[in-house]
């Protein structure tokens, strides 16, 4: 695994997609069993579900002390309405990934580093929309090398409900095993538009 | 037969399920409150967690009540506490206010919140700092601890459980709405690794028993409901034996003494962590979340060989006087960031009695201080005095 | 008042053991109906044969308030208005513990009166004792939310344009499990009723309507206390068979007293260890 310093992560979606959760599952598997420093700090709004919201996760070799996400580097965009809130706010050089199906992207606002995988549809394939957050959790292991993949599988048996730890494990597989087509280029990044 | 009432190990909690543990490895096994946007997860947390523990938790119709509730759950020998935010720590006055002078341990964590009223309910603010300090009425001394983080959020739980029952007062925990919905790295200890400290109990007989007789260390031992001392309780101005004096001679003896068993054992409640402190001649006093930034503008003016030091209040009151008073007069400032329009910098330019110049560096809620607007004080903090 | 010198030696009341007796003379005014609730609960307490250990009081603010300042029990005298969720913190802490509350109307049911609805919804086990006097006795007489329509306050000079509460059919309709209410007239009635009140299991509501002779009674031109008492007793019906949304609270037509309800229903604490699968009374770890 490439080593890095510090890495600054947005997920951002709406209420109800998991969004925080996968927030705390990347900074748990970091924290607790990567042996990193992180922080997970959330934005929502007043609505229970629906509105726009957004985790940040900071994971970091050192102690980190200033905990708000201004530009992340990667960011991980689940509903339109996010992307459009948070573009703006990728660093240079930074890597966008968003879901297929949920997110149309303008042609000029793709980074160098782009990926996009059909997370909720494949979550729907494997029975539940639920968990469109790890799969995009497994996605997000094979693009990006923040944390171990172990680590992350730790961390998501910790968080989720005893019943549906197969299906979660699952999950991130399918996203883990089409992240690496993608990073072989056996997969293109669909649905561009302007 | 109960469920583990120490989850020793490591967690990726949030500030709010920290304080929740905290409170249930200090003994706390009974919780009034009301939900309230940004405490309300450490309410949830601790309803999950008492029943299978053996506690209580109950949410009243108001935070009025909440606090009275705790106030009975403690007479009934039980640790107790409640969470709220800015307009629930408005209702509580009242009854934090009876629990200073009936001398009645127990917890208020306050996660707080932008005000003034409603406010900002979901984002940050340090705004309720003199509000802790008097916000009920009458005159007399506080306790209030404030974390920094959800390891501190744990810890000073813990900590503010044992001042309440050493001190026999409400302590208040002043959290924020970062560092309650921040997720990061827990450290449970063992619990046999855990300083727990209960209330003093009398062991005279009833009738040789007076309430409020405080012994040498000025604190009363106390005996609660239905351990035969049959004692009465008002939130009246009362002498030794807990009966109503309205006089001013009474008021004198029993506000003084409320105010000296703080006042005199303030060496051993006032707690800061002191950083790059030996040298510095610029000092940044800093509390909560805003000494996160703090630590972090320190320590890039020390990258630029600027002698920062950072004085982290870890408990806000007692304000740390002799410290800053010995300080003063050897540095050339003091910055203070704080998540409000100026509260602590007020009691912390009184302690400097003018020695140095003091500056405050804030906003009024809604984001927390970023370390770069600290940096640019600390800049000019050093270039205003050469 | 009496100016007789105090006899050398005082004969023991027969209720000293439940009294702080160095704490008398009371403060309340000559002919206030509080002392004969008093001793009404304190009789009560008597049959019970309860261990007084076992048995706390908690009042709030206002001349029933002091009360809890007199009786030889673990007493608590809290802010105004909130003796019942000081009681319901109480009760959950030391469910061993009776807990009885003893407050006035302005207290339990203006400034308290959320507390007071909430308290019976939950159904804690606590017995209320309302002293109502139709006024704010302690500063002096001002308008409560029991005074009558019309009444006389000192801020209230021409009249109380509010109707006031039905306390008896709020109770009831908020889900107290035992109702009931007397004047202070009804000595033997209201000592029995509270025993009842105490040994029934739930949030059990005494009312007892008593002159207060040196504000309510004086602006109204009612007369001395005792033609007071008398006046109270003499529009009284007793009707226990009556739904208590019918049982009328009104000085100048009739005063409906009785027991109104008396049902079982399960308590807070019940529902608690039912739905937590908790078993009473082994649940809770001493700290």
């Amino acid at each position: 695994m490439k080593t890095f310093k510090e890495k600054h992560i947005i997920f951002t979606g709406f209420g109800g997609q998991g969004i925080v959760m996968a927030g705390d599952i990347l900074g748990k598997a970091a924290s607790i069993f990567d042996h990193k420093f992180a922080t997970m700090t959330q934005n929502y709004g007043p609505e229970a579900r629906g509105g726009a919201c957004s985790s940040q996760v900071i994971i970091s070799l050192e102690e980190i002390l200033f905990p708000c996400v201004e530009n992340p580097e990667i960011l991980v965009c689940m509903s339109q309405e996010a992307y459009s809130k948070n573009i703006k706010s990728l660093r240079d050089g930074g890597t966008l990934i968003w879901d297929t199906d949920l997110v149309h992207i303008r042609k000029t606002d793709i980074p160098e580093k782009a990926y996009n995988i059909p997370a909720t549809r494949f979550a729907e394939e494997l029975g539940t929309k639920m968990m469109a957050n790890i799969v995009m959790l497994g996605f997000l292991s094979a693009v990006e090398h923040l944390v171990h993949a172990d680590a992350l599988k730790r961390a998501i048996l910790d968080s989720v409900p005893p019943s549906t730890k197969d299906n979660n494990i699952n999950a991130f597989n399918t996203g883990r095993e089409y992240g690496h087509t993608v990073i072989k280029g056996l997969e293109q990044p669909e649905h561009v538009t302007d | 037969m109960f469920a583990k009432e120490v989850l020793t190990g490591i967690h990726f909690f949030n500030g709010d399920q920290a304080c929740c543990e905290g409170a249930l490895a200090a003994g706390c096994r009974f919780f009034a409150g009301y939900p309230i946007t940004p405490a309300t997860e450490i309410a949830e947390s601790i309803s999950r967690r008492l029943p299978e523990l053996g506690g209580i938790y109950i949410q009243m119709e108001d935070e009025i009540a909440s606090m009275a509730a705790v106030l009975g759950a403690s007479w009934g020998g039980v640790k107790a506490m409640t969470s709220t935010s800015g307009p629930g720590f408005s209702l509580m006055m009242e009854n934090i206010g009876l629990g200073v002078c009936t001398e009645t341990p127990c917890v208020v964590c306050n996660v707080q919140r932008g005000g003034p009223s409603t406010g900002l309910p979901t984002l940050v603010a340090q705004g309720d700092m003199m509000q802790a300090r008097w916000g009920s009425h009458g005159h007399y001394e506080i306790i209030a601890l404030a974390p920094a983080s959800p390891q501190d959020m744990f810890d000073f739980t813990i900590r503010a459980f044992n001042l309440s029952e050493q001190y026999r007062l409400p302590v208040i925990i002043l959290a924020d709405e970062v560092i309650g919905h921040m997720n990061e790295r827990v450290i449970i200890p063992r619990e046999d690794e855990i300083e727990i400290i209960n209330r003093p109990k009398p062991t005279v007989s009833r009738e040789e028993y007076l309430p409020y007789k405080a012994e040498a260390d000025g604190i009363a031992p106390m005996a609660t409901c239905g351990d035969g001392y049959r004692i009465h309780i008002t939130g009246l101005t009362h002498d030794e034996r807990g009966y109503p004096g309205m006089d001013a001679k009474t008021q004198d003896q029993m506000v003084n003494r409320l105010v000296a068993k703080i006042r005199n054992n303030r060496d051993k409640i006032i707690k800061t962590k002191n950083l790059y402190l030996d040298d510095a001649n610029v000092v940044i006093v800093a509390y909560g979340i805003s000494a996160r930034s703090a630590l972090q503008a320190v320590r890039d003016a020390r990258n630029e060989g600027i002698k920062a030091g950072l004085i982290k209040l870890e408990t806000v009151w007692p304000f740390p006087e002799e410290l800053i008073r010995s300080l003063a007069p050897q540095v050339k400032a003091f910055i203070m960031p704080e998540i409000n329009g100026g509260q602590m910098v007020l009691e912390l330019e009184r302690c400097t009695g003018g020695a140095c110049p003091v500056t405050l560096v804030s906003n009024f809620g809604g984001s927390i201080i970023h370390p770069g607007l600290i940096l640019s004080s600390i800049h000019k903090a050093i270039k205003g005095k050469s | 008042m009496t100016t007789q010198k105090a006899p050398k030696t005082v004969k023991p009341h027969p209720m000293d053991s439940l009294l702080r007796t160095e704490r008398i003379p009371h403060i309340w005014c000559p002919g206030c109906g509080i002392g004969t609730v008093f001793n009404a609960v304190l009789a009560a307490i008597k049959n019970t044969g309860w261990d007084p250990n076992s048995i706390a009081m908690v009042s709030g603010i206002g001349c029933t308030g002091r009360m809890a300042g007199y009786i030889q029990l673990d007493s608590f005298h809290t802010t105004h208005g909130r003796a019942l969720p000081f009681a319901t913190g109480l009760k959950l802490a030391r469910p061993q513990t009776k807990v009885i509350v003893v407050s006035g109307d302005g207290d339990l049911f203006a400034i308290g009166g959320n507390h007071f609805i909430h308290a019976a919804r939950r159904n804690m086990d606590i017995t209320v004792i309302c002293v109502n006097n139709l006024t704010y006795g302690m500063t002096g007489g001002q308008q409560a939310p029991s005074t009558p329509l019309g009444a006389k306050t000192t801020t209230t000079v021409n009249g109380s344009p509010e109707e006031p509460f039905n306390f008896c059919y709020l109770a009831s309709s908020c889900g107290a499990t035992y109702v009931a209410r007397w004047t202070a007239m009804q000595v033997r009635s209201l000592r029995s009723s509270i025993t009842e009140a105490l040994q029934k299991t739930g949030f059990s509501f005494v009312e007892v309507i008593t002159p207060c002779p040196s504000s309510f009674g004086r602006r109204n031109r009612m007369g001395s206390a005792l033609e007071m008492l008398k006046f109270y007793h003499g529009r009284s019906v007793i009707r226990g068979d009556i739904d208590p949304k019918d049982a009328a609270m009104d000085i100048d037509k009739e005063i409906v007293v009785g027991k109104f309800v008396d049902i079982e229903r399960p308590t807070f604490l019940d529902n608690y260890a039912k739905f937590n699968r908790l078993q009473i009374p082994h649940w809770r770890s001493t700290p």
